[in-house]
């Protein structure tokens, strides 16, 4: 039971990170990523290391989303001026 | 009886999981795949607190905790964001 | 008798968010995913915490805190969220024919016009 379930998240790891290299909006590529973190934490909360799992909520999850939304709104959005 | 209950709830869970993963790789537009990150969150904590009661360990109620605290700060950060970009 | 009361109402809340992600896959435009998504989403999630706490009675304090800032947090980023998507026009579904914020958005703007 346990394998399947860590299986099944690790696969949505992988779907999440190849659509944020795969996605050309690069809004979305950012929620992508996040998507990866926070499947990375629950992963990491099913082999049992509750600590690991709550910095990667909180530093993946929610601070790297919010500089990359800040650097977004410096650089206009990634186009050019 | 109640185990396989549960077994049910878990497979539940996991298919809502997959629900959102198609929702996020098929959407069309960037609010589908905001709220499919959304939904996926609140989910996750549901996942994380089952999981809390069957391994029997009290401290992974506290990684739901911090998740239900810090996802949402990032989807209304976004949303401000689309609104004053517009 | 308490672990199969626990139990159902673990069902019930897993039953709705697999509603949720149904929702999620299934409807036609993103205004009804918001609807669909959050309102299921976050009922299935205190049902599972409410079954939870019939299991283990001594954690039902902490179980409380999670369902109190889901149940607080959750409403807030779908309303900020639809805003944003109604203010960057996306587009509805054919057969929604009613849409109060643009009528009261043209009604203010009609009476800052006078």
């Amino acid at each position: 039971m346990l394998e399947l379930l860590v299986i099944l998240v690790c696969a949505g790891i992988l779907v999440s990170g190849v659509l944020a290299v795969w996605l050309s909006n690069l809004l979305a590529a950012m929620i992508s990523a996040g998507l990866a973190s926070l499947f990375a934490a629950v992963s990491y909360v099913l082999l049992a290391a509750p600590d690991v799992a709550m910095a990667e909520a909180a530093i993946g999850s929610g601070l790297a989303t919010l500089i990359f939304l800040y650097t977004m709104r410096k650089t206009n959005g990634g186009k050019e001026p | 009886m109640a185990d396989i209950i549960l077994k049910i709830a878990g497979a539940l869970i996991f298919l809502s999981i997959t629900c959102g993963i198609i929702r996020l790789v098929i959407g069309r537009t960037i609010v589908d795949r905001i709220v499919a990150i959304d939904m996926l969150t609140v989910v996750s904590i549901s996942l994380i607190a089952l999981y809390a009661h069957l391994s029997g360990r009290f401290v992974y109620v506290d990684v739901a905790l911090v998740y239900g605290l810090l996802s949402f700060l990032a989807v209304l950060a976004i949303a401000r964001y689309l609104e004053r970009r517009s | 008798m308490m672990e199969l009361v626990g139990s159902i109402i673990i069902l019930a809340g897993a039953f709705f968010l697999f509603s949720a992600g149904l929702g999620l896959l299934r409807m036609p435009d993103a205004f009804t995913r918001i609807q669909a998504g959050t309102k299921a989403s976050t009922l299935g999630n205190i049902l599972v915490l409410v079954g939870l706490g019939f299991y283990h009675p001594d954690w039902s304090l902490k179980l409380l805190i999670v369902a109190y800032f889901v149940l607080m947090t959750n409403p807030l980023s779908s309303h900020a969220l639809s805003r944003a998507a109604h203010r960057i026009g996306i587009p509805m579904a054919a057969s929604t024919f009613t849409d109060a914020l643009r009528d009261a958005e043209n009604e203010q703007k009609g009476k800052g016009a006078q």
